[in-house]
């Protein structure tokens, strides 16, 4: 079914889109003519896949649960923040907090991410197949940000128990985050994750960093890191 | 919040809808910032002559040109609602000292051989409106909607500010330091109309490119001196440059085709320009100067 926001109100496709229910045979969605605009696809609560056909604005396909959402351009701030499951494929380049707190479900950006990407992540899975922008994972608690092109400056800064992958170079790391060994372990969970995602990399290549928590509590040896 | 957009054109197709295309990108940034707007659209220069954007206030435009007229000889005046464009071969610093003596009463907003600039509060929307901005054509041009935040809103509070000839900054943000620089700055002779912030960061620009730095330059050094988030646009009568701070919080998208840049707070505002969803579209990086 195709929904034309040069004809439709968003709300009123957010509306429908919203409340398809389990009952409905009619599962497959297409957005026409996003034009920049915010919150597309937000709160997506069935098992329903829509393709938005341009670049949207911020917050797209946000708190997603279920729902498979392909974005055929650019999307703007906080793309799929939130997210509970589901998956959000982006087919350009994501702008700020892509993927912030997002509890589960998969996030796939085809380009670059900007800064903050998987900013306070609490279990989703977040796949930049580009680079990505300064203090990424910042206060990542859960989740996997696997990276596959290079991170700018203080990747992973008062980062909990999130993993980060990266494939290429990482500019530097923020306060407590430090390389960890990329053992068989982790080695076997990320080929699974490329697995499932269909995604043709080797995990070998990877190396892996999370945190040295020494900033789990407060020291006053550490003030200068807080 | 705040919007700011800009656009440069690097080919004459689309010079006479400049306006046109400014006047819809400021419409889509009005849910940025409705207190207030204003724009700097550049066109060609003319060698001999400058032009001085006034704000009349109070004045009608038949009372602005009796007063002026006693002062300049040859001069030409364009109304465009409560703000007019002086024409004439007479050079800055003497029409700059009449209207600080003579005619108080009005307000500069800016003034060059290729800017033209307004600004008012109201609605983006009303505003461009008022000021018939679609109407214009040029080479390239800025502007901004104000969400206020640590000023009043007023004439003298909407961006964009402009310190120098043929210079203007617009700035999405908020500065920390800006008391402490202005002090600094009156003492160099940098004069300054309000008690806003990106006033003292267009202040800081003009004083560096006086005392010889290149734009790029200039922006760079604002990253150490200028403390607090922002993106600025900074216009010139060659183009206009960029800059994120290195946080990077205030948002910023640019469009680039064969014919045009177009930068904005937010892609939406841009949906309008011609094949914009087939140009290089991409996200400044912080603390890098872009310039066009």
């Amino acid at each position: 079914m195709n929904l034309d926001l040069n004809k439709k109100k968003l709300s009123e496709i957010n509306q429908l889109l919203q409340n398809v229910g389990r009952e409905k045979n009619n599962r497959r969605f297409q957005i026409l003519n996003p034009q920049g605009q915010h919150a597309i696809c937000a709160g997506l609560k069935d098992d329903i896949e829509v393709s938005i056909k341009g670049h949207t604005g911020y917050y797209c396909a946000g708190m997603n649960k279920n729902a498979s959402i392909t974005v055929h351009g650019n999307v703007g701030t906080g793309v799929a923040e939130n997210m509970m499951s589901g998956k959000v494929i982006i087919k350009g380049n994501a702008s700020q907090s892509a993927g912030a707190t997002g509890h589960g479900g998969s996030l796939i950006i085809e380009g670059d991410a900007s800064s903050r990407c998987g900013i306070s992540m609490k279990g989703i899975n977040i796949i930049v197949k580009g680079s990505v922008g300064h203090m990424s994972a910042f206060m990542a608690q859960k989740g996997n940000l696997i990276i596959l092109g290079d991170a700018d400056a203080d990747l992973g800064d008062s980062i909990y128990e999130a993993k980060i992958f990266v494939k290429g170079k990482v500019k530097s790391l923020g306060s407590d985050c430090i390389e960890k060994q990329m053992d068989d372990k982790n080695i076997k969970e990320l080929n699974k994750i490329f697995k499932d995602l269909n995604i043709s990399e080797d995990a070998k290549k990877f190396k892996r960093y999370g945190s040295a928590r020494n900033l789990y509590n407060f020291k006053i040896d550490n003030v200068s890191s807080y | 919040m705040c919007g700011i957009v800009g656009i440069y054109l690097k080919t004459k197709k689309y010079e006479k809808d400049l306006g046109k295309f400014l006047s819809g990108m400021l419409d889509g940034m009005a849910t940025r910032g409705p207190d207030s707007a204003g724009f700097a659209i550049y066109t060609k220069q003319n060698k001999n002559k400058f032009k001085y954007s006034i704000c009349l206030n109070q004045l009608t435009d038949k009372e602005f040109k009796k007063k002026i007229s006693k002062f300049l000889k040859k001069i030409t005046l364009k109304t465009f609602s409560d703000h007019v464009i002086l024409e004439t071969e007479e050079k800055p610093k003497k029409v700059l000292e009449i209207l600080d003596t003579k005619l108080k009463e009005v307000s500069l907003v800016g003034y060059g051989k290729s800017i033209n600039i307004f600004k008012q509060t109201g609605n983006p929307k009303d505003v461009v409106r008022k000021f018939k901005l679609s109407s214009f054509s040029g080479t390239h041009a800025i502007g901004h909607t104000r969400m206020a935040t640590e000023s009043a809103i007023t004439t003298q509070g909407s961006h964009p500010y402009s310190t120098s000839e043929d210079e203007c900054l617009v700035h999405n943000g908020s500065l920390s330091n800006h008391n402490n620089i202005r002090r600094s700055l009156k003492k160099e002779g940098q004069k300054f109309n309000s008690e806003n912030d990106t006033e003292v960061a267009a202040g800081y620009i003009s004083n560096q490119i006086s005392k010889g730095e290149n734009l790029e330059e200039t922006l760079k050094n604002s990253l150490k001196d200028l403390d607090g988030f922002y993106t600025f646009i900074a216009g010139t009568k060659d183009g206009f440059a960029l800059l994120r701070d290195e946080i990077a919080c205030k948002p910023a998208v640019v469009a680039e085709t064969k014919d045009y840049v177009a930068v904005a707070s937010e892609f939406q505002c841009m949906a309008h320009l011609p094949n914009v969803n087939t140009a290089k579209i991409f996200e400044p990086k912080p603390g890098i100067v872009y310039h066009w």
